[in-house]
C-alpha cells in the first residue's frame, strides 16, 4: 500500500509553489545596489592566434568602468580537470591550461578573450563591439580522427591533440583479444553517440561582490555545487582564501551537469568586482549558452561482441574516441573513462571486457558530464550491439539478454569491467516489462500500422548504471582529485522545528520535499516543520553538490547519520529530564519513554530543554541540539532497468513517432514515488530527445550550425508519448542506510538504445537490409538510410 | 538590441509618411524583426509600428466573394475568422508557430518578409491572391521574387490581402524539427477553372508553383494524378534538416497528402 505520509509517500513538492507562482529566486533576479554589468567578447572563429586586442576606443565609451583581456589573468591559475587519467603507457594525461580569458590563442567559437564592465548592459555591449581584436585564423580542428592524425594542435604546448589513450582494464586486453579471435561469432558495430547541448532553461549567471572592508568576496552563481566552485576558485584559479569567499547558488533553473563546473566567467566577475569596488553581474544569453556551456556525449565508437552460437557472451571490446573539446572541463576526463569504461560489462556475466578510450582535443566547446555522463554512452554501445547480435544469431532480443544476465544469487557480483554490483534482479525487471508490453499483441499492432502505411517496431533494452558517486577511496584510486562524500547538519531549533543544512544542491530534484519526509519520519514529527537549507557555503557544511544521481544516496545518508546523532543526544537529554538512564530510553513516534514505566517526554520538550539548559548536567551533555555528519559511501549504487518502446515510422517522410514507452526500473527503496516518477519522465524526455531530435553539429570550420532553437531540436511535449513507469519492485542498495539508488539519470541512460532498437526493428520489417542509423534519428536521416539500405 | 525610437501611427497615410525618414523600418507583429534586433543584426533608428492602424485590421468578404484580410491581422484572428469561408487558410494560420507567435505575428508582416520557410506565401501564391499596398495591387505571381525578396518598394506597406476562395483547399506542412517552420509546405487549391499548387520551404528561390502537378490535378483532383511526376532536386535548399533530394521528395509526398486532405 502506498503510504500517505513520511518515507514512501508521494508528498507534493513544496518548492513547486514558489516555482509555479513566479516566486523563485534565481541569480539573475538578484538586484544589488550599485550593480554593474559584464559582457564578454567571444571568438567568432574556431581557432586563431590573437595578434592584438585594441581596447582604446571602448575604454572611453559611456559607462565603461573596466576592460579585461587575457593578459590580466596570465599570472593567475587555470581551471583544472578534476580527474587525472593515465594513459596505457603510464603517462599522465595532457593538461593544457584553461585560462579565465583566452590568451595567445582562441580555441573555439565562443571562447572569451575580453570582457567589458559598464554601468548598463547596453553600454557594455556597445563597448564590447568597439574592441578590435586582430585574430589570425588557423585551420579548425573538428573531426576527431583528423585531429589525432594531423599536425595542427589545439594546444601547441602539448604537441598533440590526444589528451590520453586509456585502457580498461589494460591487464584484460590480451585475454579479450584472444577470446574474440577464437569466438564462433563476432558482431561489430560502429556508432556515434551524438553531441548534445544541455539547454538548461535558466542560462548561466554570475554576480561577483567584493567587500573591501573585510577583503572578502561573495559569488552568487548558477551552480550545482557551490562548495566545489569555491574550492576550485580558491585553490586553483584565483587564490582567494576559502574563508574569504562565499559562494551562493540560489534557485537554479536546471543543470543536467552543465552547472557542475566552474567557468571562467565566475572568476572574471570576482576579479572585476574587486577592481571597481562594485557588484558585477553577467547573464549569458541563449547564444552564449549554446556556444559555451559544457556540451555532452560526443563519442565515436567501434564495439565488438563475441558470443557463442547460442548467444552466450564471451567478450566486449570497445574502441572509443571521446571529444573533450578545446579545454578540459572539470569532470571531462572522468566521463569517458570511469563513468563509461567501468560499465562496459552491462548487466551481464560476460567474462572478458576491454575498453580503449582516446580523448581528443578539438576546436569545439568543452565536453563534460551531461545527465548520465558516460553511462548512456556505455549502455548505448552495449545494447545496440546486443540487438544486432541477436538478429544475426536469430535469437529473441529478450532471450539473449536473459541468457547473459547476472542472476539474483550472484550478488555481490564483480563485473569483468571491475565494478562490484551490490544488488539487483534483472530477470525480475524483465518479467515486469514483459507484463507491461503485451508482446503477444505486437503483431496485430504492426498490422494496424501497416494498414495505415506505417512501419512499426519494438525496441528492447536493459541497462545498469553506477551512480551515487561515490566512494572517495575508490574514486581516489581511479584518479579523482577530490573526495566525493557529502555532508548534512541537522539543527533542532529551540521551538522544536528543524533547519537541515545539506551539501547537495536542489535545482529541480525535490530535496526540499523528500529530505523532510525522511527526517520527519525518523523523528516522528511533521515534515512541514523541517526546512532544508542548501546552496550557500556560509550556511551549509562542506558538501560536494548534486550530480551523478548522488543527492539521496550520499547526502541523504549523511542526513540520516546526523539525525541518528540527534536522536542519540536527545535520548540523553530525555533521560536526564525523566531521571533515568539513557540506555532505558525508547524513542518512537516523537515520544521518549522509559522502558517499563509510563513516563514520557516529547521531542519538542527535549528540544526546548536543550536550549534552556536549566538544571542541565553540563559535565555530561552540552547544551544545544545540532549534529553534523559526513557520509562517504562504501560503493556506487547500481540502478538497473528494463525498457521497451514501440515506434511508428512513416516510410514516405522518415518521421518517427514514439507510440508507447515502458520503463521498469530498480531504484532500491523509494522515498517519494511521485518524485521518482517525475525524474524518470524527465530522463526519458532527454533520452528520447537524444535519440530522435537533438544533435550539436559543427561544420568543418568549427562553426556551430545548431547554435539556436531554429536548428537545435529540443523535445517538446508532442514528441513524447505517455509513459508507463514502474519502479515498485526494487532491490534495496545494501550499503546505504536508506537502501536507495539514484534515479536522476536512469531515464536518459536507458532510453536512447531502446528507441534506436525499435526504429531498426521497424525498418527491418519493411525488408530493408538495415542494421544501424546514428542518432539523432531525424526524418532526414531515417529517409536517407531507407534510400540506401 | 541597439537603442531605437518607435512610432505608432494610427493611419496608413501617417505610417507611409513616417517610413520616409532616414533609418525607418516598418514593424508588424515583430516575430522576425524583434529577434533580429535582439541579436543586434539590425540597427534601425526608428521603428514604425503598424499594429495600431485600424484600417489594416480584420477579415471580411468582398462583393466579389474574395476573402479580404487586413495586413495587420494576426494569425490567430485569421485562424478564427476565416474558418467559415476559407477553412484551408484558417487551418494554415492556426499552425503557424505557437500561440504566442500567432497572437502577435501578422499576415502582412509574413508576406513582406517572405521567409522561404513561411506558411503564408504558399497560401497567397497557391490561391493567386492579390497583395494590396498603399499604392497598388500586386498579383501573387508577380509579388514573390525569391528568398526574402518581394515586389515591394522601399517604404511600401502591404495594407490588405485578397484571397479568391477555392472550392477545396488544404495546406500540408512537414515541419523542420527544430524551428517547426515548413521544411516543405504545400498549399493546394482547387478552383472551377483549375488547380494551383504552391510550395514553400523547399526552394532556394522561395515559394514556387509546381505547374506539372497543377496540370495533372486539373484533370483529376486525386493524389494518384501525381504518380508519374517528380520534382528536381536542383535548386532545392540543403541544410541540417533536409537535403535537396529529400525536400524534392517531400514536395511530392506533401502535395499528395494535401490533395487527399482537401
Amino acid at each position: 500500500m502506498p503510504k500517505d505520509h513520511g518515507i514512501g509517500a508521494s508528498d507534493k513538492r513544496r518548492e513547486d509553489v514558489r516555482f509555479l507562482t513566479g516566486a523563485g529566486h534565481y541569480t539573475d533576479d538578484i538586484k544589488t545596489y550599485g550593480a554593474t554589468v559584464a559582457v564578454f567578447c567571444r571568438s567568432t572563429v574556431a581557432h586563431g592566434i590573437i595578434k592584438s586586442i585594441d581596447t582604446s576606443e571602448a575604454e572611453g565609451m559611456p559607462g565603461v568602468l573596466a576592460i579585461f583581456t587575457g593578459a590580466d589573468f596570465a599570472d593567475v591559475g587555470g581551471n583544472p580537470a578534476g580527474w587525472l587519467i593515465n594513459s596505457r603507457n603510464g603517462e599522465p594525461m595532457k593538461e593544457p591550461k584553461r585560462p579565465v580569458l583566452a590568451h595567445g590563442k582562441v580555441r573555439h567559437v565562443g571562447d572569451a578573450y575580453a570582457a567589458v564592465i559598464a554601468e548598463t548592459e547596453l553600454q557594455a555591449r556597445n563597448a564590447a563591439e568597439a574592441i578590435v581584436a586582430e585574430i589570425e585564423e588557423l585551420p579548425a580542428i573538428v573531426d576527431m580522427a583528423a585531429a589525432l592524425a594531423g599536425d595542427t594542435f589545439v594546444h601547441d604546448e602539448i604537441g598533440t591533440n590526444q589528451c590520453f589513450d586509456w585502457g580498461w582494464i589494460e591487464d584484460n586486453r590480451a585475454a579479450t583479444d584472444a577470446a574474440i579471435k577464437a569466438a564462433p561469432h563476432v558482431t561489430t558495430l560502429e556508432l556515434v553517440n551524438n553531441r548534445l547541448v544541455p539547454n538548461a532553461m535558466e542560462p548561466r549567471c554570475s554576480i561577483g561582490n567584493y567587500d573591501a572592508g573585510n577583503d572578502s568576496y561573495v559569488l552568487q552563481t548558477t551552480s550545482q555545487n557551490p562548495h566545489l566552485t569555491r574550492l576550485l576558485i580558491s585553490a586553483f584559479v584565483m587564490g582567494i582564501p576559502e574563508n574569504k569567499l562565499t559562494v551562493i547558488a540560489p534557485d537554479v533553473g536546471g543543470g543536467f551537469g552543465s552547472k557542475i563546473y566552474h567557468y571562467g566567467e565566475e572568476a572574471l566577475v570576482l576579479a572585476a568586482a574587486r577592481k571597481i569596488g562594485r557588484p558585477v553581474k553577467w547573464t549569458a544569453d541563449r547564444t552564449e549558452a549554446f556556444l559555451t556551456d559544457a556540451h555532452g556525449r560526443d563519442h565515436v565508437t567501434k564495439i565488438e561482441l563475441a558470443c557463442e552460437k547460442d548467444g552466450t557472451f564471451i567478450a566486449f571490446r570497445t574502441e572509443t574516441m571521446a571529444n573533450v573539446g578545446a579545454y578540459l572541463s572539470n569532470f571531462s576526463t572522468a566521463t569517458p573513462t570511469f563513468l563509461h569504461g567501468t560499465l562496459m560489462a552491462g548487466n551481464y556475466t560476460v567474462p572478458n571486457v576491454y575498453v580503449n578510450v582516446k580523448a581528443v582535443f578539438t576546436n569545439t566547446a568543452p565536453v563534460d558530464a551531461y545527465r548520465g555522463a558516460g553511462r548512456p554512452e556505455a549502455t548505448y554501445s552495449i545494447e545496440r550491439v546486443i540487438d544486432k547480435a541477436a538478429r544475426e544469431l536469430g535469437i529473441d532480443p529478450i532471450a539473449i539478454r536473459r541468457k547473459n544476465f547476472v542472476k539474483p544469487d550472484q550478488y555481490p557480483f564483480t563485473s569483468a569491467a571491475g565494478l562490484e554490483y551490490d544488488s539487483g534482479n534483472y530477470d525480475a525487471l524483465m518479467d515486469r516489462l514483459e507484463k507491461h508490453i503485451d508482446r503477444e499483441g505486437f503483431a496485430a499492432r504492426r498490422k494496424e500500422s501497416e494498414a495505415k502505411g506505417m512501419l512499426r517496431g519494438l525496441g528492447l533494452n536493459a541497462y545498469i548504471e553506477a551512480c551515487g558517486i561515490a566512494p572517495s577511496n575508490l574514486v581516489g584510486v581511479l584518479g579523482s582529485r577530490v573526495g566525493l562524500y557529502d555532508a548534512a547538519t541537522v539543527r533542532v531549533n529551540a521551538t522544536g522545528n528543524l533547519s537541515v543544512m545539506v551539501g547537495a544542491h536542489s535545482h529541480g530534484q525535490g530535496h526540499e520535499t523528500v529530505f523532510p519526509q525522511i527526517v520527519g519520519e525518523m523523528l516522528g514529527i511533521d515534515p512541514a516543520s523541517v526546512e532544508i537549507v542548501h546552496g550557500d557555503t556560509s550556511k551549509i557544511p562542506f558538501g560536494m553538490g548534486t550530480y551523478g544521481s548522488r543527492s539521496l544516496a550520499v547526502c541523504g545518508s549523511a542526513m540520516v547519520r546526523a539525525t541518528e546523532k540527534i536522536i542519540a543526544k536527545a535520548k540523553k537529554i530525555a533521560a536526564h529530564m525523566l531521571e533515568a538512564s539513557a540506555d532505558d530510553v525508547d524513542f518512537k513516534d516523537g515520544q521518549f519513554t522509559i522502558k517499563g514505566t509510563d513516563k514520557s517526554v516529547s521531542f519538542g520538550e527535549v528540544a526546548l530543554k536543550a536550549y534552556i539548559p536549566h538544571n542541565f548536567p553540563l559535565e555530561d551533555i552540552e547544551p544545544g541540539l545540532e549534529e553534523t555528519a559526513f557520509y562517504d559511501p562504501a560503493n556506487f549504487t547500481y540502478p538497473s532497468g528494463a525498457y521497451a518502446c514501440e515506434v511508428e515510422v512513416d516510410p514516405d517522410t522518415g518521421k518517427v513517432r514514439v507510440d508507447r514507452f515502458i520503463a521498469v526500473d530498480d531504484f532500491g527503496n523509494i522515498m517519494n514515488p511521485m518524485i521518482v516518477t517525475g525524474q524518470v519522465h524527465g530522463g526519458l524526455g532527454q533520452g528520447i530527445g537524444q535519440a530522435l531530435l537533438e544533435g550539436a553539429r559543427y561544420d568543418d570550420d568549427g562553426q556551430l550550425l545548431s547554435a539556436s532553437y531554429m536548428d537545435y531540436t529540443m523535445p517538446r511535449a508532442d514528441d513524447l508519448p505517455f509513459y508507463t513507469v514502474d519502479h515498485a519492485n526494487g532491490t534495496p542498495c545494501t550499503h546505504n542506510p536508506l537502501g536507495v539508488k539514484g534515479c536522476g539519470e536512469a531515464g536518459a541512460i536507458g532510453s536512447p538504445p531502446t528507441i534506436v532498437n525499435a526504429v531498426v526493428d521497424a525498418l527491418q520489417s519493411a525488408g530493408k537490409n538495415f542494421t544501424h542509423i546514428d542518432m539523432p534519428l531525424t526524418p532526414l536521416r531515417v529517409w536517407e538510410s531507407m534510400q540506401t539500405a | 538590441m541597439y537603442a531605437f525610437d518607435i512610432e505608432r501611427p494610427s493611419s496608413i497615410k501617417d505610417a507611409v509618411a513616417a517610413l520616409q525618414s532616414e533609418g525607418a523600418q516598418a514593424l508588424g507583429g515583430g516575430q522576425t524583426l524583434i529577434p533580429t534586433l535582439k541579436a543586434r543584426l539590425a540597427a534601425p533608428e526608428v521603428l514604425i509600428s503598424l499594429t495600431g492602424i485600424s484600417e489594416m485590421q480584420g477579415v471580411c468578404l468582398s462583393d466579389e466573394g474574395a476573402l479580404c484580410i487586413g495586413a495587420g491581422t494576426t494569425h490567430a484572428t485569421v485562424a478564427r475568422e476565416a474558418a467559415v469561408h476559407f477553412p484551408g487558410l484558417a487551418a494554415l494560420a492556426s499552425h503557424i508557430g505557437d500561440p504566442a507567435v500567432r497572437n502577435r505575428g501578422t499576415i502582412g508582416g509574413s508576406l513582406a518578409n517572405n521567409d522561404p520557410a513561411a506558411c503564408y506565401p504558399a497560401a497567397a501564391l497557391g490561391t493567386g491572391a492579390t497583395i494590396i499596398t498603399d499604392k497598388r495591387k500586386i498579383a501573387a505571381d508577380d509579388y514573390f521574387q525569391g528568398m526574402f525578396t518581394t515586389a515591394l518598394d522601399e517604404g511600401e506597406i502591404i495594407t490588405e490581402v485578397r484571397f479568391p476562395i477555392p472550392e477545396k483547399s488544404h495546406y500540408m506542412k512537414f515541419v523542420q524539427p527544430a524551428s517547426r517552420f515548413a521544411l516543405v509546405g504545400v498549399f493546394v487549391a482547387k478552383y472551377a477553372d483549375g488547380v494551383r499548387v504552391a510550395v514553400t520551404g523547399a526552394s532556394e528561390e522561395g515559394v514556387f508553383r509546381w505547374h506539372d502537378a497543377e496540370t495533372a490535378l486539373a484533370d483529376d483532383f486525386n493524389a494518384r494524378s501525381l504518380d508519374g511526376l517528380s520534382v528536381a532536386a536542383d535548386g532545392m535548399i540543403g541544410d541540417l534538416h533536409g537535403s535537396p533530394e529529400y525536400r524534392a521528395h517531400l514536395v511530392k509526398v506533401m502535395t499528395g497528402r494535401a490533395v487527399t486532405a482537401a
